[in-house]
């Protein structure tokens, strides 16, 4: 198929489509708009469902009944929308519910400002709601990936009956790049008669349901759940690596940082500064293999984010006991650092300086 | 109470074997407690329509969290309050299933309240059936927001007062004054003729969904012997005396003949329908074109365009990427957005390049195209040496002071009024952008307009603008 320019937050809701989704509820918040203006847009034509819900309470609950009802289904927001969003995520986990969550990060915290930030990622990679539960959390940084994971992302939220987040953040949603897209799937809901209500006498013994009443049942569900995400860290971890083969640095980032540092690895290149980029695609799973490997190989990894820290925590988990220095440096408040910025902070660290981020 | 106890209906299962513990045979609630009653005159009605394949009742949080012990439909269990959300996701995912939502006071009425009046608003083809029994049951009885004034409760130990907790909610008469719901009622689990209307309402709930008909909700006046510390024969006069003069029963609202049924038609595109609504399925012109052909200066542009909201100046870039793409190369697009683009100075950073584009932020462009003066001020000393400045004379009155740059200034503002619209002076641009650098050609350049502007009607005066531009470029010559 033709190549298209299209803008990331759009190529999500084509890509949805591509991929089966057959209900969208959302509610507005920028710089999330676009994906349900868009999905407004073509979910209707298509004989599917677009839901302009009350709250983001109520559309991910709507999420719930229609994964419930075993179709694909979706929702996308911001931070104060993903902060309402957590109860039905934490009952989404606990049913074991395959719901897809964009999330284009803006600043915060409150109603903070609407440029890109990535300080969501404690609430949404560590979980924001109550219980022992995780999400799959795919953190895409260009336009063809926005439509690529969120197929994935569909794909995966079925194969381990779970929510799965699509993070990134502001500027990579505001974005338009040229994106490929793939032949349209044909999703046969009967596939999941197993366990989800399709309305009839086949499935009607299913249930879908969080409560366990008694210690013991529930602690085995939780171990269940446990299980699931073991999985997923052994089969399921996607990351890339650029320039790291003879590097002494590494850098470490993810969405729009991971595009800056990009560009700053090859500036720092030409200077003669062997440095290199790590870029986990899922945040969890976290690469945690990769990034303790590089630990020990590397003299210094250096994490940007733009946030007070909250990636590096899980570097830091991994990388602990390699040999590297780990450093961080952040912007916040929607300020996104240029090339020649984090080329400077490569530069320091490669000079054996200290990074005040 | 022999009167009060009803065969069993199929809809029920014959041995609860979801309900922990030895008795498989008796629901949990407490004795003269009205869910029981409630779930069998359910029941007895999904069974006789003949529906309970294709029912999903939704249990709420609160005594009847565990409606999926006792109905043999498809269930699930929802967060509190939640259960209408639930049930619009469900029902609008498979229209074929009958859902209900099976919600109590404090469910309903309070955590959920926003979510009950938008499915009704929504006019959601569900059926819920709403039990009031004026107190939180499950928590050990707190206050609910149907709980009478003067009641006391665990939560108003003195009694509810008007001052501090207002007067209780009444739902089906709230919900009346909605547009969109087919069918309220109250009514009244007390005495035989009681149940016996509440019987048929439920019938008439389940039976509007069936015929797709829309929302209906029956409001269901209920006893609480364990939360109100009374017998369950004071509970049921408890109800009569007392909540009865506040809750009056009978229908609020019933416009259920009125109301053509709907049933939405089930579509099953195929994959080449589908791509060809997304817009995926358009020929387009595509060339592959090599960098070396670009005059060096030129070669993999960082491309910044500034000016007003309104200028078309995200348009402009959009032509110069889309443009980019169809040459064979990557390219990328980002606007500044938000609060900047009302009014104030707008701007879109574009690359175009023969290899992988990292940052997609331009900080120092080689071409810089400037609508307006604070534009030009604030990124003239930003560009590149050897690059571009495409400046509007129409709205600057100065010339770029720098001597390392090339400059191109021509009004384009009075240009794009002179072709009919200041709309067009943006395509004026992209023509100059086409003479003077030689980065994109200019039938690869009018099929990008085409497909970025909004618009279609505007194409053919966007082609003369363009061809206007190239002409102006080249008299500059
Ligand atoms: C978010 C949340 N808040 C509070 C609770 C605790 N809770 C459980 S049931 C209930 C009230 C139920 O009352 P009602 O809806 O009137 O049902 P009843 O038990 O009387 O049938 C509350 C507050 C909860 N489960 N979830
Ligand atoms: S506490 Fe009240 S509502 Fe709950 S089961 Fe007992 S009587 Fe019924």
């Amino acid at each position: 198929m033709a190549k298209e320019l299209i803008k990331s937050n759009e190529a999500v809701v084509k890509g949805a489509l591509l991929a089966g989704a057959k209900c969208y509820f959302g509610y507005p918040i920028t710089p999330a708009s676009e994906i349900a203006q868009a999905a407004s847009y073509y979910f209707p034509p298509l004989g599917r469902t677009f839901i302009q819900a009350e709250s983001e309470v109520a559309a991910i609950q709507m999420c719930y009944g229609a994964a419930g009802a075993g179709v694909r289904v979706m929702t996308a927001s911001s931070g104060p929308g993903i902060s309402l969003k957590q109860e039905g995520v934490s009952y989404s986990a606990g049913s074991e519910l395959p719901v897809v969550i964009i999330v284009i990060m803006r600043g915060g915290p409150g109603l903070g400002n609407i440029a890109p930030e990535q300080a969501d990622y404690f609430q949404v990679v560590k979980n924001g709601g109550h219980g022992n539960y995780r999400c799959m959390v795919l953190a895409p940084n260009c336009g063809q990936e926005m439509c690529d994971l969120t197929i994935h992302a569909f794909e995966m939220a079925d194969k381990y009956r779970n929510p799965v987040y699509v993070l990134t953040d502001g500027f990579i949603g505001q974005m338009m790049e040229p994106v490929e897209f793939p032949e349209a799937m044909d999703i046969d809901e009967r596939a999941k008669a197993d366990w989800a209500l399709l309305g009839d006498a086949e499935t009607k013994g299913n249930i879908i349901n969080s409560i366990y009443l008694d210690q013991d049942e529930l602690e085995e569900h939780n171990r269940k759940l446990q299980r699931k995400y073991a999985r997923m860290k052994a089969e399921d971890v996607l990351f890339e690596e650029y320039r790291l083969d003879d590097a002494e640095i590494a850098t470490i980032g993810y969405g729009i940082v991971s595009r800056v540092l990009k560009s700053a690895v090859d500036v720092c290149r030409e200077k003669g500064i062997k440095v290199g980029l790590l870029r986990p695609i899922t945040l969890f799973p976290f690469p945690e293999k990769q990034v303790a490997e590089i630990a020990n190989r590397v003299d210094n990894i250096l994490v940007c984010e733009l946030s007070n820290g909250q990636m590096v925590e899980d570097v830091r988990l991994v990388g602990c006991r390699g040999k590297a220095k780990i450093s961080f440096y952040g912007r916040m408040g929607g300020n996104v650092p240029t090339v020649d910025e984090l080329a400077e902070q490569i530069t320091k660290v490669a000079e054996g300086g200290d990074i005040d981020g | 109470m022999a009167k009060d106890i009803l065969k069993k209906p199929d809809a029920l299962y014959e041995v609860y074997h979801r309900k922990p513990g030895e008795d498989k045979k008796n629901i949990h609630y407490c004795p003269g407690c009205g869910h029981g009653v409630l779930h069998k005159l359910i029941a007895e009605a999904i069974s006789d329509f003949g529906v309970a394949d294709r029912t999903i009742m939704i249990s709420p949080v609160g005594c009847s969290v565990f409606v999926y012990y006792y109905f043999d439909t498809g269930n699930i269990q929802a967060a509190h309050g939640r259960a209408p959300a639930v049930a619009t996701g469900l029902k609008r995912a498979n229209p074929d299933t009958i859902v209900i939502s099976y919600q109590g006071d404090g469910d309903l009425a309070a955590i959920g309240g926003n979510n009950i009046l938008q499915a009704a608003n929504r006019g959601e083809n569900i059926t819920v059936f709403f039990v009031n029994n004026a107190i939180y049951g499950m928590t050990g009885g707190q206050m609910a927001p149907t709980t009478l004034v003067g009641q006391k409760t665990m939560t108003t130990p003195y009694g509810r007062s008007v001052q501090n907790e207002g007067y209780p909610i009444k739902v089906v008469e709230l919900l009346a004054t909605l547009e969109s719901p087919a069918y309220l009622e109250r009514c009244a689990l007390t005495d035989a003729k009681n149940i016996a209307k509440t019987r048929k309402a439920v019938r008439k709930a389940i039976k509007c969904q069936i015929d797709g008909k829309g929302f209906s909700l029956v409001e269901v006046l209920s006893a609480c012997p364990s939360g109100w510390k009374l017998t369950p024969v004071q509970a049921k006069k408890w109800i009569t005396d007392r909540m009865m003069s506040y809750f009056p029963l009978g229908v609020t609202k019933d416009v259920i003949d009125e109301r053509e049924g709907y049933h939405p038609e089930k579509v099953k595109l195929t994959g080449d329908r589908i791509e060809e609504i997304l817009g995926l399925k358009k020929e387009k012109l595509f060339r592959d074109k090599s960098m070396s052909e670009v005059p060096e200066q030129y070669r993999n542009p960082q491309i910044k365009v500034a000016g007003f909201g309104g200028q078309g100046v995200l348009l402009l870039g959009q032509t110069l990427a889309e443009a980019g793409m169809r040459h064979g190369w990557n390219v990328s697009w980002i606007p500044s957005y938000g609060p900047e683009m009302r009014g104030g100075t707008a701007n879109c950073q574009v690359h175009i390049s023969e290899n992988d584009i990292g940052a997609p932020v331009v900080d120092f462009p080689n071409i810089l195209i400037a609508m307006n003066k604070p534009s030009l001020d604030k990124f003239e000393p930003t560009v590149q040496p050897g690059g571009i400045i495409f400046y509007n004379t129409s709205l600057i009155d100065r010339k770029p002071e720098r001597d390392d740059v090339e400059t191109v200034g021509l009004p384009f503002t009075d240009i794009g009024d002179e072709l009919g619209s200041l709309r067009f002076a943006n395509m004026v641009v992209v023509g100059a952008i086409i003479e003077k650098t030689r980065l994109l050609d200019e039938d690869i350049v009018k099929e990008a307009m085409k497909e970025v502007i909004h618009n279609k009607k505007f194409i053919p005066d966007n082609i003369v603008a363009i061809e206007r531009g190239m002409a102006e470029a080249k008299k500059l010559e």
